[in-house]
Order: structure tokens, then sequence, then C-alpha cells
């Protein structure tokens, strides 16, 4: 029996990718007074899919962020079963 | 003296500067990592453009930089403060205004002429109906339904658009908190006639002098 099961997908720059945007957001917390060694800046990305368990889930948005949602050039990404 | 704020990726500052020394007034540049007395400018001005690449949020960077501290300082003491586009998401991001800029509703960058109509007492003199230019990607106010009356009740919403092009709540142009404006059409992009409409060149008569 199939059912509903919410699948993240964690998107994030590869550690040897200059980071801009991680980079400028490091630099205002600083700024700010705030301590910290480095900071990498990505995306979150939700997807609802109908899979009869959580495995066949995580094969179907395997699937998604090896078609789009993240460039193996540049980033990794991690999928985590939600619910 | 007119403060006029500058930041990495600000791209409009110029055109600001220039529709200060148009209406005969003494534009002075403010570089974002300074403070400043918050008495020296008669008014502050927040141009528009990309602060930080909008990296992280548009104006959400802008917001934390040390000229921003001051203005802030100033604001409370009554400076008139006007953030036009990247600087009314600035303003909102800094919580001198409320409510937020989200992406346009269609996905698109839109820059094409809109008409306004000017709602709420303000400092405008000109006339209740105005046509200025937008450029945004990053334009559809938004507030939450229990905000939108507190600002409606309060008067704060100054500037709509005849014909919604972003999605914005209630077509809302423009918001007003004390003494703090901000609108996301480009007002010093439309000073004569030969930019394509010459609206502009009242809204800084009237927030200026």
């Amino acid at each position: 029996m199939s059912q509903k099961i919410v699948v993240g997908v964690k998107v994030l720059p590869r550690p040897e990718v200059l980071d801009t945007q991680g980079r400028a957001v490091a630099a205002t917390l600083k700024e700010g007074g705030l301590s910290l060694s480095e900071c990498r800046v990505g995306k979150y990305i939700e997807v609802s899919v109908e899979a009869k368990d959580a495995s066949q889930a995580l094969e179907q948005v395997r699937q998604m962020a090896e078609y789009v949602l993240y460039n193996p050039l540049v980033e990794n990404f991690e999928l985590e079963v939600k619910s | 003296m007119i403060g006029v704020l500058r930041f990495l990726g600000t791209n409009c500052d110029r055109d600001l500067y220039q529709a200060v020394e148009a209406v005969g007034l003494k534009p002075q540049w403010i570089w974002y990592q300074d403070t400043f007395d918050p008495k020296a400018y008669e008014a502050l001005l927040i141009p528009g453009g990309f602060s930080y690449g909008d990296y992280l949020r548009s104006g959400a960077l802008a917001a934390k930089a040390p000229a921003m501290k001051s203005l802030t300082e100033a604001a409370r003491a009554g400076v008139p403060v006007v953030g036009v586009c990247n600087g009314f998401q600035i303003l909102c991001e800094v919580g001198l205004l409320p409510g937020v800029l989200l992406k346009n509703q269609n996905g698109k960058f839109i820059d094409e002429w809109v008409d306004l109509e000017v709602v709420a007492a303000s400092p405008y003199t000109g006339k209740k109906k105005v046509r200025y230019p937008i450029a945004h990607g990053d334009g559809r106010y938004f507030v939450t339904e229990e905000d939108l009356k507190k600002i409606q009740d309060k008067d704060q919403v100054w500037l709509r658009y005849f014909d919604n092009p972003n999605g914005s709540t209630f077509d809302i142009a423009g918001v007003k908190q004390d003494g703090v404006y901000g609108l996301m059409p480009h007002p010093e992009r439309a000073l004569s006639e030969w930019m394509g409409g010459a609206d502009g060149a009242g809204f800084f008569e009237g927030f200026l002098k």
C-alpha cells in the first residue's frame, strides 16, 4: 500500500568550491560580533511522494536530485525522510 | 545636506544623487561601513540595486551594516528617510517598516512603467496619480492579514498600484512608518519627459523641500 512520504533534500556547495554567499553572510555575522570559523549557504527542498516505504521514497527523490536539484560539479546533496 | 547610502552592489545611487541635485539640494555619499552623526543630515535616502547581490534575502545583509545603525538612530530622532526598491527591502529587513518583499508572483523580473495612486497623507505634494518605472524581481509586498489591518488603520499604506504587477498584498507599492517611507517604483528614473515621464520630480520636491 502506498503512502505519502515527505523527503528533504539538503543541497550545499562542495567544500572545495568558493561559496561567495557563505562568505558574505560570515562577514556580516562577524561584523555583528558573533564568532564563527566558516559559514556555507545552500538550499533545502521538500518533496512529497507516494511510495510504499521510506526506502522507495528516498530512491524516487534521489532520482529527482540527480535529475535537476543539484549540480554535481559544484554541489553535494543529502536526503532525509521527514514523515 | 541629504545623505545617500551606498552598499556593495547598490546600482541606482547616482540616479538618486542627481535627483537630489535636480531639486537644488546638496547630496552627500554615505559609505555602508561608516557610522555617522544622526543629526548630520536633513534627510537620508537608500537607493535601489542589489546590495550584497541579494544574498540570503534581499536587503538582509545590508540591514546589518554600520551605516544602517546610524540611519536607524536618525530615523528614530525624526530625520525623514526614503528607501527606493532595494532601499525599501533594506528598511523592511531592519524593521523600520512593516512587512517584507518576496519574489514576484509570476516568477519574473519586471521592468515597466506603472500607474500608481498616492493614497495617504505624505510629504509628497504632487499629483494623486503618478507614473513611475518599476524594475524588480522581489517586489511582492507581503504582510499578514493581521498586520495589514494594523497598517491600514494607521494609514501607513501610502502608494498603491492601479494594475498590480507583482502580486503585492492589497496592491501595495509603498508603506510608511513615522518619517520612514519605502516604495518599490523608481521616482528618480522619472525626472523629465525624455526619460519617459516627469512625475518623479514632484516626489523629490515634496519629500526633500
